[in-house]
């Protein structure tokens, strides 16, 4: 899904909050799961069924046509062998990057410059409106961000190309999406641009829950903006910044559209992912036993990811409700 | 507790009313003030750059274009680039089913949301903590380990290259965090008003149409949202399974672009500006909600 998904993962612990039994509920309660059968059977057929059937897939010799032929781990061995698969995951680790890593850097900075220093001195209209100017990438479909930046990046006519040149620095213009060495860091550059929007609100809600005295305090202690920054922005912000990395990260394994769109993982394999592996290995090459072990490898990943989230926010919450009582 | 957190990410749309200490400060802007608002604001045009230089070159006579570069003011408005790709690839045609498709996927994402949520917050069934782990299983999971499966079964049950496929699949998919978000709420229902429905003879279903429903109207809006602009940008599943032109999508349609229009700049930026359109009307109608959803997740 798109990357406004990002937001989607750490809602888990609230749900489970400690449940008082009731008196002559347990009967009642049996009628309850009629309601829940429609979800349930949606989960079977959309997610259970077909995630088994792909675990089967990744042990099998399928190429679409005909039976699937039981190999065992063959998929999984060929796999560790093969340096596509090395590269793709190399790759997500640069995606982490430019999707987690640097979005939360900007974003951080960006949301306590808006929060702590735009909005008192030029109002909080001010500090609102450039919010909307940075999200506003987050709501493009990621096919149209792709589609305007290839246009952007395109070597002849592309805006950077050719105002290069009209700068008199033409020698600086560049294939850029054609460039084995360079495709990788154009697309880091447009999920940056992509995923800012995205920190900048989220840390911007997280300081408004940030208690104005410790501000205050710092201040009437002569602490400069920067000092107030590091010692009560970083450490208020920290389970913001958490969530948004792991959430990132997560979106940033997944990561597939922009690369279709634009560059097919090319030029060569300078910026393959796991996801378009596995698509391409589905669709294209039509290894479908193979690209179900990618997927399979991607799906585990994934889980450890968010498993680390889960356990994250439940610890975090704990403390919380404790703290309430 | 949680309903209220629903709504309490609305602050921060607009920020809390400043402690009059921060009020004398204000007027003090200093010059550090505005290099500081210069740089925030330059970087707020370097992020719209890219939507400016599609609109002022969808305009652009092709000629103009090779003339003057992409930068330039157009010296003239000409619709013909917009019209040849709205015409050229039936926008129209992937609009309708866009909407058609995220409108039905957001309704019954948010009933199938709204009905799993009901049993497991308010009917607290057992092993809901085990159907919620599922739940979450089933969107933090990659759509890759799924798709050809999916692929697979869509064609035996004569649902591939149909709407009605792909709205059955992303509805199940989103409705697994529709649960996730509205259990949470319904989990913290207040019991007295449950309590007083049933000695009042309410049946079930009376209780989740006539109180649960009600209350849970904000929520299910910001969910519903979402649901119709998450479905809007989705690419991959409507890409595998809705290969033919007369169901493709928004999305779809752009994508599939890449390599085409390659000659013709005006044509891409025209194209560009088309799939923009759409999603900017979303952000100016919904701009609060949006923020208020994006917020839901992670705050606190």
């Amino acid at each position: 899904m798109s990357s406004a998904n990002t937001a989607s993962l750490n809602t888990a612990t609230h749900t489970v909050a400690p449940r008082r039994a009731r008196k002559g509920t347990s009967e009642r309660r049996g009628g309850y799961w009629w309601y829940i059968l429609p979800g349930a059977i949606g989960f079977l057929a959309v997610v259970a069924v077909p995630f088994g059937m792909n675990l089967w897939y990744s042990l099998t010799s399928f190429r679409g046509v005909g039976d699937p032929v039981f190999i065992g781990f063959e998929n999984y061995q060929r796999l560790l062998g093969d340096p596509l698969f090395w590269a793709s995951f190399r790759h997500s680790v640069v995606f982490i990057v430019a999707m987690a890593i640097l979005p939360t850097a900007i974003g951080v900075v960006v949301a306590a410059v808006l929060f702590n220093y735009i909005s008192p001195k030029f109002g909080s209209k001010v500090a609102s409106f450039l919010r909307a100017t940075y999200y506003l990438p987050q709501i493009l479909p990621i096919a149209v961000a792709g589609v305007l930046w290839k246009w952007m990046y395109q070597p002849q006519y592309g805006i950077i190309n050719t105002t290069l040149r009209d700068l008199g620095l033409g020698g600086l213009a560049q294939n850029w999406l054609g460039d084995s060495d360079l495709a990788i860091y154009a697309v880091m550059n447009v999920l940056v641009w992509l995923q800012i929007g995205y920190t900048v609100v989220v840390f911007m809600a997280g300081l408004s829950r940030v208690d104005p005295a410790l501000y205050e305090a710092a201040e009437l202690d002569g602490a400069t903006w920067f000092q107030q920054f590091r010692t009560i922005t970083l450490n208020q912000l920290r389970p913001e910044i958490a969530v948004v990395l792991i959430t990132t990260s997560v979106a940033a394994l997944k990561v597939f559209a922009p690369i279709f769109v634009l560059t097919r993982g090319g030029p060569g394999t300078s910026t393959i992912v796991p996801a378009y592996f596995s698509f391409s290995n589905f669709f294209t090459t039509t290894k479908v036993g193979y690209g179900a072990a990618v997927a399979s490898v991607l799906a585990l990943m994934i889980s450890v990811v968010a498993v680390a989230l889960l356990r994250y926010q439940t610890r975090n919450s704990e403390g919380f409700e404790d703290g309430r009582g | 507790m949680a309903v209220d957190s629903l709504e309490k990410p609305a602050a921060t749309v607009t920020p809390p009313s400043e402690p009059s200490a921060r009020r004398i400060k204000r007027r003090k802007r200093g010059v550090s003030g505005w290099v500081v608002l210069t740089l925030v604001a330059g970087l707020g045009l370097l992020m719209l750059f890219p939507f400016w230089i599609a609109i002022i070159n969808a305009f652009k006579p092709a000629p103009d274009y090779i003339a003057n570069g992409p930068v330039s003011l157009p010296t003239e408005l000409d619709f013909s680039a917009l019209v040849d790709f709205w015409g050229g690839v039936d926008f129209n045609r992937k609009l309708l089913n866009s909407v058609v498709i995220s409108g039905s996927v957001a309704l019954i994402a948010v009933a199938l949301s709204l009905l799993s949520a009901f049993a497991i917050g308010i009917g607290r069934i057992r092993g809901r903590v085990w159907i919620l782990a599922l739940f979450m299983l089933a969107f933090t999971i990659p759509q890759e380990a799924l798709v050809y499966p999916l692929f697979v079964l869509t064609r035996d049950l004569g649902l591939y290259d149909t709407m009605t496929g792909v709205i059955v699949i992303l509805a199940v998919l989103q409705s697994a965090f529709g649960t996730y978000m509205l259990s949470s709420v319904l989990g913290t229902f207040p019991p007295e008003v449950l309590e007083a429905a049933r000695l009042d003879g309410a049946t079930r279903f009376q209780v989740l149409r006539l109180v649960v429903l009600p209350l849970t109207r904000p929520t299910m809006a910001v969910l519903m949202t979402f649901f119709f602009i998450w479905t809007w940008n989705d690419f991959f599943l409507p890409l595998v399974l809705l290969p033919s032109a007369d169901n493709q999508t928004v999305s779809v349609a752009l994508g599939a672009l890449s390599g085409q229009y390659t000659s013709d700049p005006t044509a891409l930026a025209a194209a560009s500006l088309a799939g923009i359109l759409p999603a900017l009307v979303f952000f100016l109608l919904f701009q609060r909600t949006l923020m208020r959803g994006v917020n839901l997740g992670a705050v606190k």
